[in-house]
């Protein structure tokens, strides 16, 4: 069995649909048990990744689609979010990506402002690859309570 | 999904209460909504944010622009009512350290 369920979304780059996604996220989120704040999170980030397609795609004057790729695990989130038309093989573009050089970055989504700034913080990993089409993947994992784990088991 | 936002001014003071999810595709109605406010020299401004369930870096940069309006302009403008999460986001981008914002508990307390 794979070690991950993976949920790929593919919607037009155009603004209506930044909310479609943004509830997908937040009921897959909740699916793996991310807590109130953290789905909040993964909404920002997800939504901040998806405005800067759709921006870029509305700049370009073409119709673009979204990929957002989501892979579930017990214990975290990758979301990859990229901007051409074709659906892509997951695994494969995660293999390509590279860790994320603030130069190149910059100049690829700053135009969102405080948007990319938003995703790296609010997730624990921000990957940019600026190959082709600009190519998002982020990583967000569960935190459950410390507690548990340390309770001893009282046997009566 | 929606924004909304309505004006009311009391003695000469203008009250906001937007109300919705402000993202990308909302966000230009709200955008125009704001640029329509009048101010006037001396103008005190509250916009009320307790109903806003939803925000992004897109409605960060919407007040930050009429902040900057406002003040241009010499108006006074402060943002009420912030959601736990609300604050957040303006704490780990540092406008609040730069705006004149009010937490949900503040305004409780009143």
């Amino acid at each position: 069995m794979k070690e991950f369920d993976y949920i790929e979304i593919r919607v037009p780059a155009k603004p209506q649909f930044v909310s479609v996604i943004r509830l997908t996220v937040s009921g897959l989120a909740s699916r793996i048990g991310f807590n109130y704040d953290d789905i909040e999170d993964l909404k920002i980030a997800a939504s901040e990744a998806v405005t800067n397609v759709v921006h870029h795609a509305y700049k370009e004057e073409e119709e673009g689609e979204i990929v957002i790729g989501c892979a579930l695990y017990d214990n975290k989130m990758e979301m990859m979010i990229a901007d051409y038309g074709n659906s892509f093989n997951f695994e494969e573009i995660k293999s390509k990506i590279g860790p994320y050089h603030p130069e190149e970055s910059i100049a690829g989504l700053r135009e969102g402002g405080l948007g990319l700034y938003l995703m790296e913080t609010l997730m624990d990993e921000v990957m940019i690859n600026n190959d082709g089409g600009v190519t998002v993947f982020m990583t967000k994992y569960v935190t459950r309570e410390q507690v548990e784990k340390n309770v001893e088991r009282i046997t009566t | 999904m929606d924004v909304t936002i309505h004006f009311k001014e009391i003695d000469h003071k203008l009250f906001g209460f937007v109300e919705g999810e402000i993202d990308t595709f909302t966000a230009s109605g709200l955008r125009d909504e704001l640029e329509a406010v009048k101010i006037t020299e001396g103008l005190e401004i509250e916009l009320d944010l307790s109903k806003v369930n939803y925000m992004d870096s897109t409605g960060l940069g919407i007040f930050v622009a009429f902040y900057k309006r406002a003040l241009r302009e010499n108006g006074k403008v402060k943002l009420v009512g912030l959601s736990n999460r609300l604050q957040r986001l303006f704490e780990i981008t540092g406008l609040s350290d730069l705006m004149d914002i009010e937490t949900d508990k503040k305004v409780e307390l009143r």
